[in-house]
């Protein structure tokens, strides 16, 4: 029957695509049991680049938070010229390859003739080949994913309490945490659980800006790519395994967050 | 200038001075941290005028690399199209066991980093693949790569649309007796075009931009498998940025053209209701 074609195709389509290959890397590194995953953790060079790439992603996650809620306030609520061009250019991190990105901030950070890395060396401040460039990058490739979360809530949310809460006196400050905040508050959860599972997993970026120095500005990513070229796959497999549960159990997180959000706005 | 307070969701018409100084602090972040950098990188390819966007876009391997990137995101968001409004489909219409569980697998690419893809698809059609199908270092891995990193987008752009479609039309269609197929083609699949072409030209900008999942799986063999982003990072590590910033310059026109192309389909699908 062409339904029993139909959901054969579309399972058989996502196993050979998604959850046979996925899996097989969970295999591959627990097959040995627990011991060699304790020690691909303990690894200093490893914990130094988990700590850096959980570093950058929380500096990722609150910046964007902050900006991503301002933004969509301002898209959502307020009239003003230019809005159409911002409402568009904020998706550009998304489709721009992160190659592209970190050339961008090589070429104003660099030290030598760089539009903010001349002043800023000036000063003292080294941007790229240190932390201050991953977060930068890792900041510019996650921007849009809490606005595009937080637009449709604000948009369903409407302004009735808003304005009941000003008609009785209220400051917009006040409004903005008592009524506005609370409302939004699942699509900013939601919006700030995808920026940091993207944050966690940059790479492309990161490895342009960072100089890929191991033990100093090399991050999970980074580690993994380096462990599978020095043929060191058994780490490498155990390393991508750990990002790649990381990333299932935060998909896991926001898909129920998802079901929460839709039965209450139901 | 008037504020007329309307109800409902109607904007504001006008910026109070808070929201005011709220969009310039937001335009300035912005600038800094994303358009600034981006402009620089045109400017630099500029800077080297006709002759550098001829030289770098000249050289043979660029040019090849160039052309595999376009014509496998193309081949990719044509098989997107295709099975991603078929998962899509499944997804909405015929809850089965185990349906809910597909949902997280569609995900599952978004969420994973690019080069945890890569070596997930190594794990598998690579060369300790179980299935002994070894297809590192050839085009294929590189279709492969750009299929599995963007398998959700025509899937979630397509599935609101489907959940929100009325299903009168179609059940009138089928009492007159059209046929399941015939009902698809002339009902459903009008109103899907938008978002399925939407989530197509996502798909199709995502492949253009991808690295991270290439890194391992296709070896980066010049003229045969080595992508724009690889062939990018290569010039960038030579020290070469203007001819890097060419290629950019190149991805980031692309990348705007489909922003542009999305915008405006989605005013279209506005407008339609």
């Amino acid at each position: 029957m062409a339904k029993t074609a139909r959901r054969l195709l579309v399972v058989l389509y996502l196993l050979a695509l998604v959850v046979v290959p996925v899996g097989l890397v969970f295999w591959n590194a627990l097959k040995d049991g627990l011991e060699p995953v304790v020690e691909a953790l303990t690894d200093p060079v490893v914990v130094h680049a988990l700590q850096l790439t959980l570093l950058a992603a929380v500096w990722s996650v609150v910046l964007n938070a902050i900006f991503g809620v301002a933004v969509a306030v301002l898209l959502v609520r307020y009239e003003f010229p230019g809005k159409r061009a911002l409402n568009a250019l904020i998706d550009l991190p998304l489709s721009v390859s992160p190659v592209v990105v970190g050339l961008s901030l090589v070429i104003v950070y660099n030290v030598r003739d760089g539009w903010f890395g001349e002043p800023l060396a000036a000063a003292g401040i080294q941007v790229l080949f240190s932390t201050p460039g991953i977060v930068l990058a890792t900041t510019f490739i996650s921007m849009p994913l809490v606005v595009r979360e937080v637009v449709p809530v604000l948009q369903e949310q409407g302004t009735d309490q808003e304005q009941a809460a000003q008609s009785l006196g209220a400051s917009g400050w006040t409004t903005f945490w008592r009524i506005t905040l609370p409302g939004i508050r699942w699509g900013v959860i939601y919006g700030v659980v995808l920026c940091f599972a993207r944050s966690i997993g940059e790479f492309g970026a990161v490895k342009v800006v960072s100089g890929n120095l191991t033990g100093r500005t090399q991050t999970a990513t980074l580690v993994v790519e380096q462990l599978y070229q020095n043929f060191n796959q058994a780490q490498a497999f155990t390393i991508a395994a750990v990002l790649a549960g990381a990333a299932i159990i935060i998909i896991s997180v926001v898909a129920t967050l998802r079901v929460r959000v839709e039965r209450r706005g139901a | 200038m008037t504020a007329v307070s309307t109800r409902g969701v109607t904007p504001r018409t006008t910026l109070t001075r808070g929201a005011g100084l709220g969009l310039g602090a937001v335009v300035l972040w912005f600038s800094v941290l994303v358009l600034l950098p981006l402009a620089a990188v045109v400017a630099v390819a500029v800077n080297g005028g006709w002759q550098g966007f001829a030289n770098t876009l000249g050289n043979p391997q660029t040019r090849a690399a160039i052309e595999l990137t376009v014509l496998t995101s193309l081949g990719v968001a044509v098989l997107n199209v295709v099975m991603g409004t078929l998962i899509a489909w499944v997804l909405v219409r015929e809850r089965f066991p185990g349906s809910r569980l597909l949902e997280v697998v569609i995900d599952v690419p978004f969420a994973l980093p690019t080069i945890v893809a890569g070596l997930v698809l190594l794990a598998l059609y690579g060369p300790s693949s179980p299935l002994e199908i070894n297809v590192a270092n050839t085009r294929t891995a590189v279709f492969l790569a750009f299929a599995f990193v963007t398998l959700p987008f025509v899937v979630r752009s397509v599935q609101p649309v489907l959940e929100q479609l009325d299903r009168e039309a179609e059940q009138a269609a089928h009492s007159l007796g059209a046929s399941a197929g015939t009902t698809f083609r002339r009902i459903v699949l009008p109103a899907l075009i938008p978002a399925i072409a939407a989530g197509g030209a996502l798909s199709f900008a995502r492949g253009v931009s991808e690295y991270g999942s290439l890194v391992l799986l296709s070896g980066n063999l010049a003229l045969r498998t080595e992508v724009t982003s690889v062939r990018m990072l290569t010039y960038v590590e030579n020290g070469n940025l203007a001819a890097a910033s060419v290629v950019a310059t190149v991805l980031l026109a692309v990348a705007l053209l489909v922003l542009v192309a999305i915008d405006v389909l989605q005013r279209w699908l506005v407008r339609r209701g």
